[in-house]
This record gives C-alpha cells, sequence and structure tokens, in this order.
C-alpha cells in the first residue's frame, strides 16, 4: 500500500467518524457468521481498542449506509445473556451498557445463522427484552437450502413484533443492500410490544420498570430476577425490597431454578416459532455430505485432527524456517554494515548490537506467527476449532481440562504468548488458568536452536535399531515438555485450582468455507496485538541484555580493538583476536559478572560461568543462549555450529575434565525444556490474569523445575558414568 | 433411560431434566428442554462426548451430563 492510498483511507474514515452518530452492537451466537458479516458491513474502517479493566479487545468499525453512517461495535459470540467467559462476559455487559465508557447501543444487529436459528431465536428472545431498536440478520441460508431446510423471513419477522428480518451472504454480497436500507431507519423503529416467548415475565419486568418511573430498565430487572445468586445493583434495591418480588419470583419460577425455567418457556416458543416458519424439503444426500458424514465418525475424525495438525506444524516450520533465516541475516548484515559505516564505539554498538538485534528478533517471529494465525484463524473461521475441541475432550479430561484447551496448547509448539491469548474462550476460570501455565512447557520455537546444537554437538550419530538417535532425543525434549505441562495442569487441577467440574459446552457448527476478508482482517489483527505484547517486551529485553554484556568497558580489549582500522583484507588473524577480544570484554561485562557470581548456584549442574551466563542472559529470551554462548566461547555471535561445537567440545575445567559431559549436556537440556525463559510469556500472563501472582509463580515453578531435573540428570548421570 | 445410553442414529424426546445436577442449566440454554426432539449423532472416540443435534442443529454433551436427561425412544423414522 502506498503512502497516499493510506492517507486516503484514513481521511475518508475522519469524515465518517464525524458523522457517525450511533452505536449499534453487532450480536450472535458463536460461528454464526457475525465478524465475516462486521468486516463486510465496516470494510477498512475499523479500529480496534480496549474495554477498561479486561484484555478483550474492542472492535469498532463504521459502516456507510445510503444516506448516513453508524458505527458499528463487533461484539463476542454468546448463546445467552448470563455467560461465562472472559469474551463473552463482554459481549453480555456492552449490550447491557455495563462498561464505564461505553455508551450503551442505540439499537442491535442480532446475527442468527439459518442452521442453529432454534438457538439464535433464544438469544434473540432475550435481546428484544432490551426495548431498542432491532435488525435481524440471518447468515447461512445456503448451507441451510442445502440441508433441505427454508425459512419464511416475512413470517419470522411478524413473529418478533415486526422487526425487519433480512438475509445475508457474506461471500456475495447478497441482501446487504436491503441490511442497510434496514439499518438506516433503525432510529425510527416503532416501539414493539413484549417479547412473546415468556410473556409473564416480560410483564411482571415491565410492571417493575413502571413502578420505578422507567429509571430502570426492563432487560435489567429480568436480569436481576434470573440470577438471585449476584449481587442487586443499588438502583435496585429498594425497588426490589417490596413491590412483592418474593411472591413475583415464586410465581415465575415455581421452585424451580430460574434459568432452567427460561430455557423452557423461551425455547417452547423458539420451537412453536421454528414450526411456522422453517419447512423441510426433501434433499438428495450429495456426495459431498456423506463423506463429511464418514469424516465425522470416531475414528476418521480423530485420525483427521491428527493429520490436520501434523500439516500446519510442517507449515509453520518448513515455511517460516527459511524466511527466519533470512530475517536474522539481514539484520546481522545491517548490524555489521552500519558499524563500518560508522566505526566501532558505544553508540554504533547500541545500534547494531541492541536496537538493530533487538528489532530482528522481534521480527524473526513473525514468520512463523502468522503461518500458525493464518491456520488458526482458517480453522476458527470454517468451524473446525468446536470440532477440535469435540474429538479431544475426553484426552484432555485426563488432566483435568477439557476440549477446549487443546487448540491453545497446540499452538503453543510454535510461540506460548498466542497460545495464552487463545485461552480466553475457555469459560472456566480454573480450566483457563491451568491451560495458560500449562502452555509455556510445550516445545516452542525458541527452544529448538539450542537444542539443535547441543544435539548435533554431543548425541552420536548413531541409529537404534531403525531410529535415529539424535531424533530420538529431540523427540524425548517434545516429550519431556509435553508431559512438564500436563502433569501441571493435572497437579493444579487437583489442589490450587480445584473445584466443581465445569461443564463442558459447545455447539458444533456445520463446516463451511472460510471467508478470505474476515481471515485476513482478522490476521491482522492478531499480528498487531502480537506485535504490541510481546514485541515490545522482546526488543526492551534485547536492548537491556545488550547493555550488561556492553558495559563496563573493559581496558585489555582497546588494543586490540584498533584492529578494527586496519584493512579486514588481513583476514583470520584479525578476526581471531576481535573474537577473543569480545570474549574478554563479555568476561569482565556485567553479565559475565553475574555469571562468575551466580557460578556457584549452577555448579551442582557442571556448568562453568559461562554456561551460567548465557543461561542468565536467556532468562528474558532463551532464543539469545546461542549467541551469547558464541561470544564467550570466542567464536563470535554470528559463529556456525560447527565452530562452535569444535569449541564447546574442546571446553575444560581448570582441572582438566571436560565441561560438556553427557550427563551435563543433557540436563542442560532438560533445564530447557522446562525453564520459563521468556519476558514475553510473563507478560502476557500477567495481561491476560490481570495479576502478578499467576507469572511469578509460573516463573518460580518452571526454573524450580529446571534446575533439579537438571540437577538429578547430571548427579545421576555422573555417578554412573565417571 | 437416559440420553447417554442414546446409540448413534437413534432419536428420542427428553421426557425429564434434573435441573438441580451441576451444569445441566447450561445445556439446557442451547436448546435441551423437556419436550425437544434429539438425536444422537456420532461420539468421539471412546463414546463420549456425545453429538446430540436437535432442530438440525447440534451440541456436545459429555456423558456425565447426558445422564441428568431422561428420554424416551422416538420410533425409528429413518
Amino acid at each position: 500500500m502506498t503512502d497516499t492510498t493510506t492517507f486516503g483511507v484514513a481521511f475518508e474514515q475522519v469524515l465518517i467518524r464525524r458523522k457517525a452518530r450511533t452505536a449499534i452492537a453487532v450480536i450472535g451466537n458463536p460461528n454464526s457468521g457475525k465478524s465475516t458479516l462486521f468486516n463486510r458491513l465496516t470494510g477498512l474502517r475499523q479500529s480496534t481498542g480496549n474495554y477498561p479493566g479486561v484484555t478483550v479487545e474492542k472492535h469498532v468499525g463504521t459502516a456507510q449506509l445510503p444516506g448516513s453512517a453508524v458505527e458499528l461495535i463487533d461484539l463476542p459470540g454468546i448463546y445467552c445473556l448470563s455467560e461465562q467467559s472472559a469474551d463473552e462476559r463482554i459481549a453480555v455487559d456492552v449490550v447491557l451498557g455495563r462498561i464505564a465508557n461505553t455508551a450503551k447501543p442505540s439499537g442491535l444487529l442480532v446475527v442468527v445463522d439459518a442452521t442453529h436459528l432454534y438457538q439464535g431465536l433464544y438469544l434473540l428472545e432475550q435481546l428484544l427484552e432490551l426495548s431498542v431498536p432491532t435488525v435481524v440478520a440471518i447468515t447461512m441460508m445456503d448451507v441451510a437450502h442445502a440441508n433441505g431446510i427454508s425459512i419464511d423471513l416475512a413470517a419470522l419477522s411478524k413473529r418478533l413484533g415486526g422487526i425487519p428480518v433480512c438475509e445475508v451472504v457474506a461471500t456475495t454480497g447478497k441482501g446487504f443492500e436491503q441490511l442497510k436500507v434496514a439499518l438506516e431507519s433503525l432510529p425510527h423503529q416503532p416501539q414493539r410490544g413484549l417479547p412473546e416467548s415468556w410473556p409473564e415475565l416480560s410483564a411482571a419486568a415491565q410492571q417493575l420498570s413502571d413502578v420505578s418511573g422507567g429509571s430502570v430498565a426492563r432487560v435489567d430487572i429480568i436480569q436481576a430476577l434470573l440470577h438471585p445468586e449476584n449481587p442487586i445493583a443499588p438502583q435496585l434495591q429498594g425497588l426490589f425490597q417490596d413491590n412483592g418480588v418474593a411472591k413475583i419470583r415464586e410465581e415465575l419460577f415455581t421452585g424451580q431454578p430460574p434459568q432452567a425455567e427460561e430455557a423452557r418457556h423461551r425455547y417452547l416458543w423458539a420451537r412453536a416459532t421454528l414450526l411456522e416458519v422453517q419447512q423441510h424439503t426433501p434433499i438428495i444426500i450429495r456426495f459431498s455430505a456423506k463423506l463429511t458424514r464418514w469424516l465425522n465418525r470416531p475414528w476418521p475424525a480423530t485420525s483427521m485432527f491428527f493429520v490436520v495438525m501434523v500439516m500446519i506444524f510442517q507449515a509453520v516450520f518448513s515455511w517460516a524456517t527459511p524466511l527466519m533465516k533470512k530475517i536474522e541475516y539481514l539484520a546481522a548484515y545491517a548490524g555489521l554494515a552500519l558499524t563500518e559505516r560508522l566505526g566501532e564505539n558505544a553508540f554504533t554498538s547500541f545500534l547494531a548490537d541492541g536496537v538493530i538485534a533487538g528489532v530482528g528478533s522481534v521480527v524473526v517471529f513473525l514468520p512463523q506467527i502468522l503461518i500458525l494465525f493464518l491456520f488458526i484463524i482458517i480453522l476458527e473461521d470454517s468451524g473446525y476449532l468446536a470440532r477440535a475441541a469435540f474429538l479431544m475432550d475426553r484426552l484432555m479430561r485426563a488432566v483435568g481440562l477439557s476440549g477446549q484447551s487443546v487448540i491453545p496448547l497446540l499452538s503453543s509448539f510454535a510461540c506460548a504468548v498466542p497460545a495464552i491469548m487463545a485461552t480466553r474462550v475457555i469459560p472456566d476460570r480454573r480450566d483457563r488458568i491451568a491451560t495458560i501455565l500449562a502452555a509455556p512447557f510445550m516445545t516452542c520455537s525458541a527452544r529448538l536452536p539450542i537444542y539443535a546444537l547441543l544435539i548435533a554437538a554431543f548425541v552420536p550419530r548413531q541409529y537404534l535399531g531403525m531410529f535415529n538417535v539424535q531424533g530420538l532425543v529431540l523427540f524425548g525434549l517434545y516429550l519431556l515438555g509435553i508431559a512438564g505441562g500436563l502433569v501441571t495442569a493435572r497437579l493444579l487441577k487437583s489442589s490450587a485450582l480445584r473445584g466443581p467440574k465445569p461443564v463442558f459446552m459447545l455447539a458444533l457448527p456445520e463446516f463451511r468455507w472460510p471467508n478470505a476478508q474476515t481471515v485476513l482482517i482478522k490476521l491482522m489483527d492478531r499480528v498487531r496485538v502480537f506485535l504490541q505484547r510481546a514485541g515490545t517486551v522482546i526488543f526492551s529485553v534485547a536492548v537491556i541484555v545488550w547493555f550488561l554484556a556492553y558495559y563496563p568497558r573493559a581496558d585489555i580489549s582497546i588494543e586490540q580493538e584498533s584492529g578494527l582500522s586496519s584493512p579486514p583484507a588481513t583476514g583470520i588473524p584479525v578476526a581471531h583476536t576481535l573474537n577473543e577480544a569480545a570474549a574478554l570484554q563479555m568476561e569482565q561485562s556485567w553479565l559475565g559478572r553475574i555469571g562468575r557470581h551466580v557460578e556457584p548456584v549452577f555448579l551442582p549442574l557442571g556448568w562453568d560461568w559461562r554456561v551460567s551466563s548465557a543461561v542468565i542472559a536467556g532468562f528474558p529470551a532463551r532464543e539469545v543462549v546461542v549467541a551469547v554462548m558464541g561470544t564467550l566461547y570466542a567464536v563470535g555471535s554470528e559463529a556456525d555450529e560447527v565452530s562452535l561445537t569444535r569449541k564447546l567440545s574442546s571446553a575444560k575445567w581448570p582441572d582438566g575434565r571436560a565441561i560438556f559431559t553427557m550427563p551435563m549436556v543433557l540436563g542442560l537440556m532438560v533445564f530447557y525444556a522446562w525453564c520459563l525463559q521468556c519476558a514475553a510469556t510473563l507478560a502476557t500472563i500477567r495481561r491476560e490474569t490481570n495479576s502478578w501472582r499467576w507469572p511469578l509463580f509460573a516463573w518460580s515453578y518452571m526454573t524450580s523445575l529446571g534446575y533439579l531435573g537438571a540437577l538429578v540428570i547430571y548427579q545421576t548421570g555422573t555417578l554412573l558414568w565417571p | 433411560m437416559t440420553l447417554a445410553d442414546l446409540k448413534p442414529g437413534q432419536s428420542a424426546h427428553i421426557k425429564h431434566i434434573d435441573t438441580s445436577k451441576p451444569g445441566v442449566i447450561r445445556l439446557m440454554v442451547l436448546g435441551l428442554i423437556e419436550g425437544a426432539v434429539v438425536r444422537s449423532e456420532h461420539a468421539a472416540i471412546g463414546g463420549d462426548p456425545l453429538e446430540i443435534s436437535l432442530f438440525g442443529a447440534s451440541i456436545s454433551v459429555r456423558k456425565q451430563q447426558a445422564a441428568f436427561f431422561e428420554i424416551v425412544l422416538e420410533p425409528l423414522c429413518d
């Protein structure tokens, strides 16, 4: 995109913003095609903000109607107005006007999936209690037709008290003109009567609302009646003290749980409505339908799930790795070029090794994050995520979680940050926290370079039967991560996070082709959030590590550094001295000093001060470890694996014993598998759990676990193979 | 007989629901109420959770909760 077009869009946005007056909430069941509709209506005229105090992003866009413009708020999908997950609660709170700086919406655009009309009508009836102007958009009519279902829209509109009902096809844009006209006339919508599904409840609430002089809305009274467990809002207290509320409850609910009674009444109405407006036509079962049916059988479906996952991981690693190599090369090249241009000094080093390396270490994550997000969004948009949760529920129950934890946990094999963000869909708070704490155990891609280095250097290239030993060790490290995460979840769920078993409640949507525009907009949105949340942390960490390694300057290296001004054509000897100078500098830098100070702590693990320094440098971001080791062992931070490997194998203790023995290397890898060395993950946990408690716990727990693992392996290993 | 006993392909209508049990209300909110006609589609490996369809819409139900829904089998119609 060129600068002029960016400007054009921005300018247009400003004009439309000024015209927009009312905000309309776009709301519907999960997977109802709500976001696709929202994107189609608003196009690029969108912005994302935050709701106060919660992590859920606020999506606002402007829709250009024939004669005016209107602001739309896209809300997470819900089934009813008493929802549980962080995502869903926001939707309910926005609709009911409970959010501090967000005005109660002046109108509603309720999105109903034609194939899930039954559940859509339930939410719709609850929303009609709000008495605000409402338009209904029916999506997925084409899928319903294919299933032999047709819907009489005029009859439906009549059943709903005359509110407009529009059929839309988001992919082709069919029906959007009528929808826009309906949205435009929203403010002039005539007052409706009470919703028909539970007239006694509506009437009782309306009566109380009238007693309050209209100061309390009917829907708020209904919410208070239905949720006696919640504290009553102050403005309702007077109203609920007298006026026979106890008797009203008794008459309405007859001793049953209020929400169960509500479900009975409203769904009875929904069923009657379905019988009236929905016609079944005989369908010819096509091959594709037969295939889908077969694929939904237990074993084929589960095998398919694993095939899909393996393909995604293949794509993430095989497409992203070459790109990541290029980005690393570019960052290194830019740093070198800058140093050549500006000469060697503190400022240049800050720019080259701090800023450029920092930006590089953020950007290097982008290829795989983009690819991973792309696939997850495609799965989400096609309705497959719900099915994956369904298929994996039994397996996850064994560790006390539900199927909804599967996708976050799988995502964390690429990176824990998006995985932790993806836990928002988990309704149960305990399940969600257990998943968040299990996610950092999964072998993320930042662990791979150190695994690759140590395995290539110290694990024999042998075959054990038909298995490559090196491959087995890598596989074992993956298993170690999985075991660590699952056992942690299990332990937490039976101790600190013990509670009533949450219900696994999930609607299974029909499979459908994802919409390209929606996928792209969601992708950009998540990448932006990743850059904001994780990128800033990773960048700052890179600069801090640079500072610790660069200061204080060594006097000794000045002599050698002057060698830089001599032409680099002198070749290898100069490079050699430079690397040695860098190693000397690192040795007496803050980082080296910290390493020497903590050496006794890591001595029982068989680590010398160099390994300790590298591990310490890796605490904020584990991916720097290989580079720091390269510098410390005087092979240069851009050293290839072969030279670093040679150097590591010949590293000795003062008494001549080798440092990198097999037990030490295995212990180091176990430490890596379990230790939480990622400030971005900690920051994300802090944000998503809204407290410092969980990130602190995760960090201390995982670090101790990694230390203990390494200790046990090194000590027993050294005893058994001296 | 309860919803947990429904075999794939069988249809039934719900006769009685024990609303005092945990998680039952969450399922009622998805439309599992007395009188609703349900059909068991496929289950996951091991027969749990179940995929239950009602009015063409599928939902996932764990066996543990399904046992709180008493049902009466419908005669086979297809």
